[in-house]
């Protein structure tokens, strides 16, 4: 062999582009088409970081996803962190570190943490750093424990971008069942797809040197890869995960590095398929022995893939330890390029040359050095080596097909694994996903899986020759679940990634967290990055053991996606902030950008002026000066975004009187009517006004906020309570533009626009709308207050909407008019009483909690809401009530939300501070509550707690400003 | 992600529609008729089955109908689906 660990030729790295990087500060060479852990031990790194938990130095396990060995971070170029080093590609240049270590992998200060284990046993947070507080100790923990540091903000991010498809056939994994399978449907003509983690298709193929009718399999994969990519209804995905399998066949796919976009890092796909083939291969299981997790202890088949991918072999000196025969295959490899110092078959029942026995212990902190061996006469043997290959046997990988809930999972004991059975015809599992090992039987399943989904798809199937493998028959051994030899020191590891030994098994099960999705959450087995991919039916075996059951009786947890790792930012793709939920503005948006609105959402994503700041202005003193503005003089306000619904057909009236609390049936044309609205648990949907145009169409007023709530309690009504009812129902709220006109001199500037009709207070009072012509421009005018205040709301299309806007402030500046935004509005309608959804409205007051018993109707036999209204009150027939409340401390502006307590103690609540505002009427801070008791205790004196800050405040009526409505009714 | 056939727009995704939850009775026109432990129940109580379980969607995004859909609750499987309301007597 090669005095390096990469063999002299092989593999499929590129050995003409030679690359440099950095791994911990050392150099290191690597080819194109390495990933970071194959260059990693090609350049005889052993130690790539330390553990989760206990910082116990680890080592490169696997050689894909399923790895459970340590993460590392691209320092450069591009940082990221929590890269699994084996599905990382090396760059050249890059720089690369050991993440949770410092100063590096190797030399580790965290390692003391080994020292503490005692204290750290599976839910140790629950238990060792109670006292004084867990929170003490928590910065500690958290920054020794774990993962690496995110990236601070305005760092790299990836780009990605987002597809959906869809195909009649997907298939995941492109190994020799997926390969075939992807051949028959490509030949039927049925769209295909066929997807593999691994820049190159061939899967286990490429691992094992196995000849394809006498030719190497890698001269099969080509032809058949070629064939593939020449037609236009396949399409090979290279570098992807089927990460998701989700409802109704909807597959979640994130390819990596898409090599047909440049400077694109992921493409993230959505796909529909008919036919859904799961050909993602197997898993392979460690072995329970004391230290089995010292850098140096490996998967058999990784070992393998590094040698058939990478040319790389890990070690010199190998013991093999089989309980499997491909574990005895690679051993023949290895033994050809003289790296083979034993092999250990575990199987009793096997004739080969092999020491028969089991594993006792691994020796060498820093890497292994020896193992002991326990031969079939209990006699204990240490042979040196630097490499263990260790097979425990074969989990098939069924965690997309169960998530799919297509496939029930059950336990094969011939398999000694869990298999998965598709009880749909459109999920089909093959190959050694379906526990098939043999590359003969890979053949067939996917060949017979294309011809059913070719069958059921109505295509005639294909006929594909099947290439004659080398292979010999495969076996599989008992399984070995537990350590046979009594433990005198050192740890058995059945999760690497989460630092999970069989003591944390043991004492889980011992405290009573013995269901296996329990013992997964107290010990946090299978959590980890890796989803306990290699671990979890070891920790399942263990389990079964320590309970005395079967496995088949322990069951598996619940696979759920994601399936491998995905970042965020590919899942996202160019759907952030706005681009993912966008905001909704009205046709003044610019207008009020331009004249220094600051804008936020009012509800509904509706972006609305929160106030117009002018130079030296604090937002306070803006939303005064505006609030003074509508008092004193007059304002204008984008009432746009109000929720409008259009209601024709003879049935409106009886829907009316069904929808509200109070009676609509006898409203006159021309006039509108303020309504509650509940559901039918007796609380407060949405309040609103209602006016009518003519005898049988309608338009609905509802908040903002609520208007999608609405919506849909109306169609439910109509289409599911009562579809008798005669009502055709439009939304209509972006149908109109609302420039509201507020203040005593509303009407003169209402005057100044000419209206085409009599708007004097006599022909156009409060509560009534016209139809007409203002400034020249078709308008419909609601008479309908929100501040308190003489209030007009100018209705007009979207289209004329800056033109009315501009002709009303026109209009309006002898007056001294000025546009006003949300805050104002609020402290206009707290001064007013005004309730508010959201506020007042908090989903526990009813009607008459809020003052308005009044309204409900007497005659109405029933409207929404009304019996659990009537048998809440009978139950409980104290009830907090709505009040105005006056701080004794006349600045106290207290936060929304406040409690009121008795006294101001420590207690229970008996209340609490809706809406506090700097009242620019009375001069002083002013409040709305709801307080138990309420209307009663008028005069008292109750307390708000703000923290440690006691606010006595003075119980009255919850309005201040036009008490008697003579100014919103002039 | 559901795949909903709508009778009207054919197989859309999920995220046309709006679920409105188990198909329970539709509203009593007399609930003064009910005892308190009747009306109770009718407001608060749901099935919330394990398997086959009928419930109503709204195409909001779409054509607007209200639909009445057998799903089950452990496979997503959809049995069937049907109009209701307006948009079945239209």
């Amino acid at each position: 062999m090669s005095s390096g660990w990469r063999l002299p030729a092989g593999g499929l790295i590129d050995r003409n582009r030679p690359l440099q990087f950095k791994f911990d500060g050392t150099s290191c060479h690597a080819f194109v088409g390495d990933t970071v852990a194959s260059a990693l031990l090609a350049n005889g790194v052993r130690i790539v970081g330390r553990s989760f938990k206990l910082h116990r130095p680890r080592g490169i396990v696997g050689a894909g996803f399923e790895d459970s060995g340590p993460l590392i971070e691209r320092r450069s170029p591009r940082q990221m962190t929590n890269l699994q080093p084996t599905t990382t590609p090396v760059e050249d240049g890059g720089i690369y570190r050991s993440v949770n270590t410092w100063p590096s992998a190797a030399l580790d200060i965290g390692s003391v943490a080994q020292a503490f284990a005692p204290l750290l046993p599976a839910g140790f947070y629950y238990k060792t750093f109670m006292r004084p507080s867990w929170h003490v100790f928590e910065p500690f923990v958290r920054a020794a424990a774990g993962l690496g540091k995110t990236s601070p903000e305005g760092a790299w991010q990836p780009t990605s971008e987002s597809r959906f498809a869809h195909t009649d056939v997907l298939i995941a994994g492109a190994g020799p069942a997926g390969l075939v399978a992807a051949l028959a449907c490509a030949r039927a003509g049925v769209r295909t797809m066929l997807v593999d983690d691994s820049p190159w298709p061939g899967g286990r193929l490429l691992d094992d040197d196995l000849k394809l009718d006498s030719r190497p399999a890698a001269e099969w994969i080509a032809t058949v890869v070629a064939e593939l990519k020449s037609l236009p209804h396949v399409r090979v995905f290279a570098r992807s995960s089927v990460w998701g399998f989700h409802e109704h066949n909807s597959l979640t796919v994130v390819e990596r590095g898409p090599m047909d976009v440049v400077g694109l890092d992921y493409r993230h796909w959505k796909i529909r398929a008919k036919h859904v083939v799961v050909a993602a291969g197997a898993i392979e299981r460690s072995l329970p022995f004391v230290d089995n997790d010292r850098p140096g202890i490996m998967q058999a088949s990784a070992v393998a893939s590094y040698l058939g991918r990478y040319g790389v072999v890990p070690g010199r000196r190998v013991v093999v330890v089989a309980n499997t025969d491909s574990a005895v295959t690679l051993a023949c490899r290895l033994k050809a390029i003289g790296a083979l110092t034993a092999l250990v078959d575990t199987r009793a029942t096997t004739a080969n040359d092999a020491l028969h026995g089991a594993v006792v212990a691994a020796h060498g902190a820093r890497g292994i050095s020896a193992v002991t061996i326990r031969d079939q006469d209990g006699r204990d043997r240490r042979v040196e080596c630097d490499l263990l290959a260790v097979s425990g046997g074969w989990s098939p990988a069924i965690h997309l097909a169960s998530q799919s809930r297509k496939a029930r999972t059950t336990y094969d004991d011939d398999l000694a694994a869990f298999k998965a059975r598709s009880h749909s015809e459109t999920l089909h599992l093959v190959g050694a996903a379906n526990g098939a090992y043999a590359t003969a039987a890979c053949f067939a399943e996917g060949l017979a899986a294309a011809q059913a989904a070719c069958r059921a798809l109505g295509r005639p199937a294909a006929d594909v020759t099947l290439p004659m493998s080398s292979e010999e028959a495969v076996s599989v051994g008992r399984p070995i679940w537990s350590t046979s030899v009594p433990l005198r020191r050192g740890k058995v590891f059945v999760d690497l990634s989460n630092d999970v030994t069989t003591a944390d098994l043991g004492l889980a099960v011992r405290e009573g967290f013995d269901s296996i999705e329990l013992v997964k959450r107290y010990t946090t087995a299978g959590m980890g990055v890796d989803q306990g991919k290699i671990g979890n039916t070891s920790v399942i075996g263990a389990v079964a053991g320590l309970r005395g059951m079967p496995l088949a009786d322990i069951g598996t947890t619940t696979f759920r996606p994601p399936f491998v790792p995905v970042e965020f930012a590919a899942i996202a793709g160019t759907r952030r902030g706005p681009c993912l939920y966008p905001w909704r503005h009205t046709p003044l948006a610019d207008w009020h950008m331009a004249n220094g609105a600051v804008m936020y959402e009012a509800g509904l994503r509706w972006q609305r002026p929160g106030y117009y700041l002018r130079a030296g202005e604090t937002w306070q003193q803006a939303a005064q000066r505006e609030a003074r503005t509508v008092r004193d003089q007059v304002g204008v306000y984008d009432g746009t975004p109000l929720g409008k619904f259009l209601l024709a057909g003879r049935g409106v009236t009886a829907l009316l009187d069904l929808l509200y609390v109070n009676d609509f049936a006898n409203l006159r044309v021309g006039r509108g009517r303020y309504g509650i609205m509940l559901t039918d648990d007796g609380l407060i949907l949405d309040d609103g006004v209602t006016f009518r145009f003519d005898d049988n169409t309608w338009l609905l007023h509802s908040s903002t906020g609520a208007a999608d709530r609405v919506h849909q309690h109306i169609e439910m009504v109509l289409n599911v309570h009562r579809p008798d009812l005669d009502v055709a129902l439009v939304p209509v709220t972006s149908a109109w533009a609302n420039a509201t006109v507020c203040g005593p001199r509303a009407r003169d500037v209402l005057a100044a626009l000419q209206p085409d009709f009599d708007a004097s207070a006599q022909a156009l009072p409060f509560m009534t709308t016209r139809e007409g012509h203002l400034a020249g421009l078709p308008a419909r005018v609601f008479r309908v207050s929100w501040t308190g205040e003489l209030s007009f709301e100018i209705n007009t299309a979207p289209h004329q909407a800056q033109e009315m806007w501009s002709r009303i402030l026109a209009a309006g500046a002898p007056f001294g008019i000025a546009p006003i935004g949300s805050e104002a509005n609020h402290i206009l309608r707290v001064e007013a009483g005004y309730i508010s959804t959201g506020h007042e409205v908090d989903g526990t007051a009813d009607v008459i909690d809020l003052g308005m018993g009044g309204m409900v109707s007497k005659t109405k036999p029933d409207f929404f809401g009304k019996r659990s209204m009537e048998l809440r009150r009978s139950v409980d027939p104290v009830r907090a009530e709505l009040v105005g409340l006056l701080p004794d401390d006349p600045g106290a502006v207290l936060p929304e939300g406040a409690p009121l307590t008795p006294g101001g103690a420590r207690a229970d609540q008996e209340g609490f501070v809706s809406a506090c505002v700097l009242s620019p009427a009375l001069g002083r801070a002013i409040a709305l509550g709801l307080l138990r008791n309420g209307r009663a205790r008028e005069g008292e004196t109750v307390h708000a707690r703000v923290y440690d800050r006691i606010v006595p405040m003075k119980v009255g009526a919850p309005i201040f400003h036009d008490a008697d409505r003579k100014r919103v009714k002039s | 992600m559901l795949l909903i056939e709508c009778p009207w727009c054919g197989p859309r995704p999920e995220q046309e529609f709006t679920c409105a939850g188990e198909a329970h009775p539709p509203r009593p026109h007399d609930p003064s008729a009910f005892s308190d432990r009747q009306w109770s129940d009718y407001v608060v109580m749901r099935a919330n089955l394990r398997g086959l379980h009928e419930e109503r969607w709204w195409h909001v995004r779409g054509c607007g109908s209200w639909l009445s859909v057998t799903r089950d609750t452990l496979t997503h499987d959809i049995r069937t689906v049907s109009l209701i309301g307006k948009a079945s007597s239209s």
